[in-house]
């Protein structure tokens, strides 16, 4: 399976908890932690993401970066 | 743990968009209007048009739309970003003009400049925002709320004999000679997001040709407004905004 990971812009995530539930791997979570506005920002909880860039989409405030394994170096 | 990648040896498939300013988005939580921005300065990018496009910002929530969006903006008084957008596109014809409005400033106190910009045929792609709800001023009945709604100017929900019924405005500019592509779509899922980038795709290369006005709603959300979690109220929105508020082409070329 192709191996992906994401990187929130922590300080304008708003924790509107989209990204959770359009992430078909259920691989996001909201973080026990506080950004500097008080929302609890969303941030992987395992390992299973294929960066298929779901989450990014719906994402209102493009605080989402996917990143995904390059198909070149999969093959070689 | 050897099969585990570090970021650096991947690659980035999905980013901001660069038209999208780094301004933090003063939206609430969740907010359709943040993925219709970034949406719409999706496409920019992609057809490389950022200094050919002049977008109008409504009154509204989107007031500030002219922060986010790194292209050349006009605001406009409310419910008149129809007719500022026909007077920008007439004075410089070669241009993108889009004007962005909610159903507050489209369907009620701009309704005469929305109709007959469309009547006119203007070479524009007007973008309404229904949510059902004035967001802004904190949640009043808006002409698109649903017929028992509560609002915090219909606390007992709205009464169709005293109010009147929700206003299909797109329906009804699609009736319309000069409107050429009339659509509805929505941004609550990722489906939803990938036709409305798509129709958005579509209205810009009927604007170069010339074709007339092209008109897509948005069907979006005001969690603050409903009173209810973004993720409620996308599936509030999908069973009760649908059937009244049903999504896909009105009219669109043959």
């Amino acid at each position: 399976m192709i191996h992906g990971t994401i990187v929130v812009a922590k300080d304008i995530c708003k924790a509107c908890e989209l990204c959770i539930t359009a992430c078909p791997q259920e691989c996001l979570e909201l973080s026990p932690h506080l950004n500097e506005k008080g929302y609890r920002y969303a941030q992987l909880k395992n390992d299973t993401c294929t960066g298929c860039i779901n989450c990014a989409i719906v994402c209102p405030d493009s605080a989402i970066t996917v990143y995904r394994e390059s198909k070149k170096k999969n093959a070689s | 743990m050897e099969n585990v990648v570090t970021k650096n040896e991947m690659e980035i498939v999905y980013k901001k968009p660069k038209t999208i300013t780094d301004t933090p988005m003063h939206y609430c939580p969740g907010c359709g209007h943040g993925v219709v921005h970034k949406i719409l300065m999706e496409v920019i990018d992609e057809l490389g048009i950022q200094d050919q496009t002049i977008g109008i910002a409504p009154v509204g929530c989107a007031v500030f739309a002219y922060d986010y969006m790194n292209i050349d903006m006009q605001e406009a008084a409310h419910g008149r970003a129809s007719a500022v957008a026909t007077g920008v596109r007439r004075v410089l014809p070669d241009k993108y003009v889009f004007s962005y409005q909610g159903d507050g400033d489209l369907a009620a106190i701009g309704t005469g400049e929305t109709i007959h910009t469309v009547n006119r045929g203007e070479n524009i792609l007007m973008l309404f925002i229904n949510n059902g709800i004035y967001g802004m001023t904190g949640g009043q009945m808006a002409p698109t709320s649903l017929i028992g709604m509560k609002t915090t100017t219909s606390p007992y929900g709205r009464d169709a004999a005293q109010v009147g019924n929700p206003i299909k405005i797109t329906e009804l500019i699609a009736q319309l000679p000069g409107a050429y592509y009339v659509t509805r779509q929505a941004v609550h899922t990722t489906q939803a997001v990938r036709k409305l980038k798509k129709a958005i795709e579509t209205s810009f290369k009927y604007q170069k040709e010339k074709k007339g006005t092209c008109f897509i709603e948005v069907v979006s959300n005001c969690p603050s407004g409903w009173k209810m979690t973004p993720v409620e109220a996308n599936v509030w929105l999908e069973k009760n905004m649908f059937p009244v508020y049903p999504l896909g082409d009105i009219k669109s070329p043959k």
